[in-house]
């Protein structure tokens, strides 16, 4: 619940009137608020709600069994509208108005990117919320991403490696040029110099851009063997829509790789048969083993119904929770709140989680990473149901979550069945 | 010889502030707050003084904040350097713009402004020194002279920039630059006729507002710790800066004051109780009032109000 | 690089944008172009359009002819903010250049927050048959909610022409602007016309909204680069033309569609505005103006 103007005017009235106050002052039993900034509305939107949803969830079962410490745990998540610009006001607000004791970093490397410094400077730790490569310049020791990822290796070899399989030899890479699919295609750029293709289009847009069929037009002209797309939701849907109306030639073997957005339900609902034959990541599809997470998507689609928001829940939700999870053993262990101890602690663990074991590296990213690139196979239109089947988003790296093989040429998957 | 002394007190009032323990968030949002009432009393030499409606209020900030990022990051340009640097480009800026659009009358000048805003936004987004779409993270230098918080030292200085930048506008506002100015606003053919070197005049005040300006938003990039062409360009800029002056009165430096305290605080509060649309929407419905209803503005309402009351 | 032959597409893909440039514009040409009235709450209008559009779509009607329903609406919400404008600022006269442009420029943003306040910053589209497939012809490929653009820019400009030089109220509105006193010894009311002919404006407008939907998804916050479209268009154009406005929008899809092909889509936002600044350095009164 966020707070009423009535509460917020009181704290602000009486934080104004106060001197900053270290947190270990503070009353035995007075509630522990752990701050939070989470795009709701906006490119973000679709997928921020459903991670909000399994972090409320892990809030309500750790204070069911008595809270953290005996100090029952207050969620404060403001909407930051997929906006980084809007991030660095609300986590002062966060630290000096609403006095947070930990904080959780909003969904997405865009929003994260601009409280990096902050943090850094007041010496605080941070979660990660499925970011890519935010701390790479900034080099924060108190930062821990939940992603499932480390650096561009894996996610460009993955798609690089397919595409060697089907014969391809020259390359189509564009993307936004916002921090993420930045950070992700500079690191694809650096790989495919390495495997020595030839890159036959090479573009970035401004995020804001909503028209593609120029885009599309001189990819098309290019004639790429393989197409390498960086971008956020709102993008992905409309370069779908732009290769549909325009096509992209017989002689594409492999299209995706770091489009997000079409791991949204909202997204994969509406876009249907688009989607087919596009080969891009994820964290989680059905099929992939990973202890007690059937259960919590058990638990999470009753409570996602009832609120209106994904209900399948698949891309963000669990490690929303695993972040929970995370400071829930961190704290326990510790027996503080204090963000150095909790920050040593979360450097040397590997936590159990129900995404798996979670260990980070020295930049607080995944020192195992573990995403896979699925290709999209037999969607139809508006139909959510049918993605909880395997089957549908088909596994085709790495080996150990291998569930079938890839289809090439891109118009030949886009048909198959 | 008053004016001095009230200035004097407020420098040592603000410094004095800055030194003392109450809540960081009081500094963060009024930096905000004093950047406006810099901003609103740049905007009204040009708008208030001599009509010019100029709709590219980002532009000139923007100039300010790049520019002292270009500093900060080739040179570690300390603060000062930095709002020199941001000044003086903006200047540069405004007499470029001044040159191109002066000749223009109404509603072509204030269109021009903001043709002036997406370009540069477009030649800053490519840009990658700085960051270009994607921004800039900036790491505070740790030296922070004597105060507790870079963002109270931050403070401090924009409190020094605001009462500077009244004490020049009362200065325009009270000399022969002012009197001409006037002359323009009112008729600019008479003026022309009078023999007001009207081109030289409007140059003249487009600089200082534009170097004003670029003070403004010089030290934006050390606040944030972070720029990005989006939030910088920002058209609420432009909004802002037009409004306060007009609900506060455009005829008298006073006036943007009084607009930039009491618009600014309202929006300072709006953003911490409810959100930060609504602050824009506060802005807008203000302005469209007091365009409407007050034209004066505050000081013309209180004009009003004390000649009633002989 | 650039083959001739993707170039040759480009310049073709701009005439479709153009037109629908035009289309968007026309509003602006009748009410700053004839009128005078500084109108920067033009795009906003368009915007609000374009979601006025989204909602009576969502009802299951088709986009194009929700934005004919709309027209009526707009008409009249035109002529009342006309109205309004008049007797609060031309009236009164002096210092109204100030006060109409803070005016206008204030209602451009409370419609542009209310428009976030009510659907939030989302993107919004609309669905229809003749969007998301293309028509082929040999190698190039035109979406068909391109063509529908340019189809219904070409009658807009086409019917507006028309009823601007052969009907009385529509030469009445182009002589307002001229002289109005002649108009008046004519024997028809200036402020009656005007209130008319911005009552057409914005009901245009409302049109233009919903081809602006069917041509991309529209947010809350697209106003601000339509103000440099329109504008550009109606500065190249020359104040009070409306053939001119077509052919001036139609250089204008033509540079930004080649420019995007050539540069690309990082310096797409400065074509409108950098062709806006050059025209009114070198040639303020347009290219067919009076």
């Amino acid at each position: 619940m966020n707070k009423t103007r009535r509460q917020m005017l009181g704290a602000a009235g009486v934080a104004i009137f106060s001197a900053n106050v270290p947190s270990t002052a503070l009353a035995q039993g007075a509630p522990l608020k752990i701050g939070m900034s989470m795009p709701q509305t906006g490119a973000l939107g679709a997928g921020g709600q459903a991670a909000l949803l399994a972090l409320r969830m892990w809030v309500d079962d750790v204070n069911a069994k008595g809270g953290l410490l005996g100090r029952k745990v207050e969620l404060i998540a403001y909407d930051d509208q997929s906006n980084g610009a809007n991030t660095p006001g609300i986590y002062t607000k966060l630290l000096d108005v609403d006095k947070a004791e930990l904080l959780i970093a909003p969904y997405g490397t865009n929003p994260t990117a601009p409280i990096m410094p902050l943090v850094k400077e007041r010496g605080l730790m941070l979660m990660g919320n499925f970011s890519f490569q935010v701390n790479a310049k900034v080099q924060h020791d108190m930062w821990f991403n939940n992603a499932p990822w480390n650096d561009a290796r894996g996610w460009s070899e993955g798609f690089l490696e397919l595409g060697k399989m089907a014969g391809a030899k020259s390359i189509a890479i564009f993307a936004a040029d916002a921090e993420f699919s930045q950070n992700l295609a500079n690191g694809a750029r650096e790989i495919v110099k390495k495997t020595g293709w030839n890159v036959v289009y090479d573009q970035n847009y401004p995020p804001n851009n909503t028209d593609f069929s120029s885009i599309i037009r001189a990819v098309r002209a290019a004639r790429p063997e393989a197409v390498f797309v960086a971008c956020y939701p709102n993008e992905a849907v409309a370069v779908m829509r732009s290769v549909n109306e325009i096509g992209l030639g017989s002689q594409v073997q492999i299209f995706g790789g770091g489009m997000v957005g079409l791991q949204f339900t909202p997204i994969m609902q509406s876009l249907g048969s688009l989607l087919n034959g596009v080969v891009n990541f994820n964290s989680y599809v059905p099929g992939m083993k990973f202890p007690g997470i059937d259960d919590f998507f058990k638990r999470y689609s009753v409570r996602a119904a009832a609120a209106k928001v994904d209900p399948l829940g698949y891309y963000l939700p669990p490690f929303n929770y695993a972040t929970g999870q995370m400071i829930e053993q961190a704290v326990n262990a510790t027996k503080s709140f204090d963000h150095k101890k909790l920050a040593e602690y979360m450097r040397k663990t590997e936590f159990q989680t129900i995404v798996g074991p979670i260990g980070f590296d020295k930049f607080g990213e995944r020192a195992k990473p573990r995403m896979v690139q699925a290709q999209f196979r037999n969607i139809q239109d508006n139909n959510v149901d049918q993605f909880k089947n395997t089957g549908k988003q088909v596994v085709l790296w790495p080996d150990i979550d291998k569930q079938g093989d890839f289809i090439f040429p891109f118009d030949k998957a886009r048909k198959a069945t | 010889m008053k004016f001095w002394i009230i200035c004097l007190a407020l420098v040592l009032g603000s410094l004095g502030l800055s030194l003392s323990g109450i809540n960081e968030y009081v500094f963060f949002a009024g930096f905000v707050i004093l950047q406006f009432v810099v901003l609103a009393t740049a905007w009204n030499i040009l708008g208030g003084y001599a009509g010019y409606v100029n709709f590219g209020v980002p532009a000139f900030v923007a100039v300010g904040g790049y520019t002292a990022v270009v500093l900060f990051k080739s040179i570690q340009a300390p603060i000062l350097v930095q709002i020199l640097g941001g000044g003086i480009l903006a200047g540069v800026l405004g007499l470029a713009v001044g040159l191109l659009t002066l000749k223009l009358r109404g509603i072509f000048f204030s269109i021009a402004t903001v043709a002036v805003v997406f370009i540069l936004e477009t030649v800053v987004m490519n840009w990658r020194y700085v960051g270009g779409a994607t921004g800039l993270q900036l790491t505070r230098p740790a030296d922070l002279a004597f105060f507790d918080s870079y963002t109270r030292m931050l403070f401090f200085v924009m409190a020094v920039l605001a009462i500077g930048s009244v004490i020049i506008a009362r200065y325009i506002q009270n000399s022969f630059l002012g009197r001409g100015l006037r002359a323009v606003r009112d008729s600019e053919e008479a003026a022309e006729c009078s023999g007001v070197p009207t081109l030289r005049i409007k140059l003249i005040a487009c600089v200082v507002s534009g170097a004003l300006m670029g003070v403004a938003g010089a030290p934006m990039p050390m606040y944030l710790s972070y720029i990005e062409p989006t939030a910088t360009f920002n058209l609420s800029y432009s909004i802002s800066a037009l409004a306060m002056p007009i609900i506060g009165g455009t005829s008298h430096w006073m006036g943007p004051v009084i607009g930039a305290l009491l618009l600014g605080t309202l929006q300072q509060i709006v953003t911490v109780t409810v959100s930060n649309e609504l602050n824009v929407l506060v802005v807008g419905l203000l302005l469209v009032f007091f365009v409407v209803a007050a034209p004066d503005g505050v000081l013309g309402l209180v004009k009003k109000w004390k000649q009633s009351s002989k | 690089m650039f083959s001739l032959e993707l170039l040759f597409e480009a310049a073709l893909f701009g005439v479709l944008l153009g037109c629908f440039y035009a289309a968007v514009s026309l509003g602006l040409s009748v009410a700053f172009g004839l009128l005078d009235v500084p109108y920067v709450a033009h795009p906003a209008l368009l915007v609000m359009g374009s979601y006025a559009t989204y909602l009576i779509s969502s009802l299951g009607i088709d986009p194009l002819l929700s934005g004919l329903l709309l027209m009526p609406i707009f008409f009249l919400l035109g002529m009342g903010l006309y109205r309004f404008y008049y007797e609060t600022f031309e009236k009164r006269g002096s210092d109204a250049g100030v006060r109409g442009l803070g005016f206008f420029f204030g209602i451009a943003f409370i419609i542009e927050v209310a428009l976030i306040l009510v659907f939030g910053v989302d993107q919004r589209t609309v669905r229809a048959g003749y969007i998301g497939s293309s028509l082929e012809i040999g190698d190039y490929r035109f979406p068909y909610r391109m063509l529908m653009a340019f189809a219904v820019a070409l009658l807009l400009t086409l019917v507006l022409t028309i009823y601007f030089s052969k009907t009385f109220n529509g030469r009445a509105i182009k002589a307002v602007g001229q002289d109005e006193s002649a108009l008046r010894l004519m024997g028809a009311n200036p402020v009656k016309i005007k209130q008319l002919a911005f009552g057409i404006a914005t009901a245009v407008n409302a049109l233009a909204g919903a081809l602006l939907i069917i041509v991309g998804p529209v947010e809350p916050a697209m106003d601000r680069i339509y103000i440099g479209r329109t504008f550009c268009v109606v500065v190249l154009a020359g104040l009070g033309s409306m053939s001119g406005t077509l052919v001036a929008g139609l250089i204008l899809g033509v540079v930004e569609s080649v420019v995007l092909m050539t540069l690309g889509a990082s310096w797409a936002p400065a074509v409108s505005f950098g062709l806006l600044l050059v025209m009114l350095g070198l040639r303020p009164q347009g290219l067919f103006g009076r």
